[in-house]
């Protein structure tokens, strides 16, 4: 197994006190409302990072750009760019100039620095309200190793994002993922994980064997997946960052897919295929329990457990077409909760526990979705040839997906529980069945 | 049989049912017409000498070819059609006469829908199969199911033409038993 993650590391956070952060509270606040109207992204600046020393000159172009890109492609913030810029911020401490940002429309304004030493690296940033020409928050300072120098990116987008919009961000986050490569009758598929944007891929598997649907944990160590490397369909779960992995959840005769953890990560609930009939299956990992949760004579997969643990959301074909159901985290009966036109499959609980994703196939075409948890208020996010297995950022605004177009190779794409910014996501080439991990600490 | 020749012979097996599939429209000497000549198996060198002369009714390369070795379905469906009890017959005579061969029974389905789904609709199909072969006699023994979902297309052209040969049970001769 190769290495798996270049080696993570606490990134050190310090507040930055400054004369703006000592000002009084402003009464109108630099605030994105994220409604269901329309919105009108807002306009930012990031100007280049300011060089606290010379080695850190090589980070602070791209470390503004990899803030303007997360930003941007949020679709809730409009860059900007440098070119239009009037200012130019050369002392990370200077004041703001606001009327040369306001003459170019900017709102809000993001300034940084950046010093290095050795493979250290300091990370600082503060964001302006342009239009009340204050500070927003205190300035914040980041500390970590120059390899890590994206997460600094990353956690300063973040920053921002949550500032603005008052929700958490999702941009220093990763993405498990299968890499697919070669003929679609022969295809070689690797476990993969990346960063949300599509960076620092690394793969996890070597593609001699089918693997197919991972599930990140949510503390983002673990990875659930399906290998096809003994012959049938089994579980498999690997840790990402010993690259330790193991066999789970075998079921004599039986072909075992469809994993997900808990979310406390003590156990997975999965479905085991045998006889015809395919059931819902859960898994303790500590003592080796293994609970049958459901006995129907259909299909039922594709399980999701509610952010608390108690409720697990799933597919079935009971009624005698997939759709989609709830019942307690301990089995027993079940709730049919969608009732639209179609088909309803891969019911994916939200982390904020309000919303179910999930795919529907009508008419011949398939969408991306989000109802109630009471099956009301469906929404449909997206519409293709073949668009599946969502998987939600981990603030819930977001949700990736696998877009097949007919006859063309699978990619990810991410959508905004509204509808709007629909965008394809970067990999190295086809990919499919994303798993978002968490907001990494 | 060693366990290279046995595994060889799985290999082969999968290129040949590849590429003798009557209803695939394809050529069936493995070039690139029919789009199995990148499968990684044809390229790999593997002779069909090995499974014997399809003249030959006791030959696997028989089974394959002249028998038939897999079995389609429709849309969203795992039961069998009258053609395909009747290939089942057929593969039940002969996997009957020739009890030395154990059988991975493989279930598919086409790509409209989403990949767990698939998974157990494969497995439906296979198990409609291998308990219609149980039916005919053949013991249960002899066999195992696999179930590759949408993830194994015989054909991938998305159009109806490759939807219906890839939603299949295909009964695939895995070695010799005992």
């Amino acid at each position: 197994m190769t290495r798996l993650f270049h080696s993570l590391f606490a990134l050190a956070l310090v507040v930055l006190t400054s004369i703006a952060a000592l000002l009084p509270a402003q009464a109108q606040p630099l605030r994105l409302q994220i409604t269901e109207g329309v919105i009108e992204p807002m306009p930012f600046a990031v100007p280049a990072f300011v060089p606290e020393n010379s080695a850190g000159g090589a980070y602070a172009e791209r470390l503004s750009r990899v803030v303007a890109a997360n930003l941007t492609n949020s679709g809730l913030f409009r860059e900007v760019p440098p070119q239009a810029h009037i200012a130019r911020i050369s002392s990370f401490d200077a004041g703001v100039s606001y009327s040369d940002w306001r003459a170019v429309n900017v709102q809000a304004l993001i300034t940084g620095a950046v010093q290095v030493s050795g493979n250290r690296m300091t990370v600082k940033f503060r964001l302006f309200d342009v239009l009340t020409g204050q500070q927003v928050g205190d300035g914040l300072q980041f500390a970590g190793t120059t390899d890590s120098w994206r997460r600094m990116a990353h956690k300063v987008s973040d920053a921002v994002y949550s500032r603005i919009t008052g929700e958490s961000g999702y941009f220093d986050s990763r993405v498990a993922f299968i890499a697919e490569s070669g003929p679609r009758t022969n295809r070689t598929r690797r476990l993969a994980i990346m960063d949300q944007d599509g960076e620092n891929v690394q793969f996890l598997t070597d593609g001699r064997a089918m693997v197919l649907g991972p599930r990140m944990s949510n503390s983002g160590e673990r990875i659930l997946y399906t290998t096809y490397e003994t012959g049938t369909p089994r579980l498999a779960l690997i840790n990402t960052q010993s690259g330790q992995r193991q066999f789970i959840g075998d079921i004599p005769g039986a072909q075992v897919f469809s994993p997900r953890f808990t979310p406390d990560g003590s156990g997975l609930v999965f479905s085991a295929a045998r006889g015809g009939n395919t059931d819902l299956y859960r898994l303790t990992f500590s003592s080796g329990q293994m609970l049958q949760l459901t006995s129907s004579p259909s299909i039922a997969t594709a399980p999701s457990f509610s952010p608390d643990g108690r409720q697990i959301a799933f597919e079935s074909d009971r009624s005698g077409t997939n759709q989609i159901y709830i019942m307690s985290a301990s089995g027993g009966e079940a709730r049919r909760i969608s009732f639209g036109q179609g088909r309803y499959s891969t019911p994916v609980w939200s982390p904020r526990g309000d919303l179910i994703a999930f795919t529907k196939s009508h008419a011949g075409r398939f969408h991306i979705g989000v109802m109630r948890t009471d099956g009301s208020e469906e929404r449909l996010l997206t519409a293709s040839f073949l668009d599946e297995s969502p998987t939600w950022a981990p603030n819930g605004r977001v949700i990736m997906f696998t877009r097949e177009a007919q006859g063309g190779d699978p990619s990810l794409f991410s959508v905004d529980i509204t509808g709007r910014n629909l965008r394809r996501v970067p990999t190295p080439g086809p990919a499919s069945d994303p798993s978002w991990g968490p907001l990494l600490p | 049989m060693t366990l290279t020749s046995k595994a060889l012979l799985v290999l082969a097996g999968l290129a040949l049912a590849a590429c003798n599939n009557p209803r695939a429209g394809g050529t069936f000497g493995g070039g690139g017409a029919d789009g199995f000549g990148n499968d990684g198996f044809v390229d790999a060198g593997i002779s069909t000498g090995n499974l014997g002369d399809p003249n030959d009714p006791r030959s696997v390369a028989h089974f394959q070819q002249r028998i038939g070795d897999r079995v389609f379905f429709t849309t969203d469906s795992s039961s069998l059609t009258a053609e395909g009890r009747a290939t089942l017959d057929a593969q039940a005579r002969w996997l009957n006469a020739n009890t030395q061969f154990s059988i991975v029974m493989e279930g598919h389905a086409d790509e409209r829908g989403t990949r767990d789904y698939n998974i157990a609709l494969g497995e439906r199909r296979a198990n409609a199969a291998m308990q219609y072969l149980i039916g005919q006699g053949v013991s249960a023994n002899r066999m195992r199911v696999v179930s590759y979902g949408k993830d194994r297309p015989v054909e991938a052209c998305a159009a109806q033409r490759c939807w219906d040969i890839n939603r299949r049970a295909v009964t695939a001769i895995a070695g010799v038993t005992g």
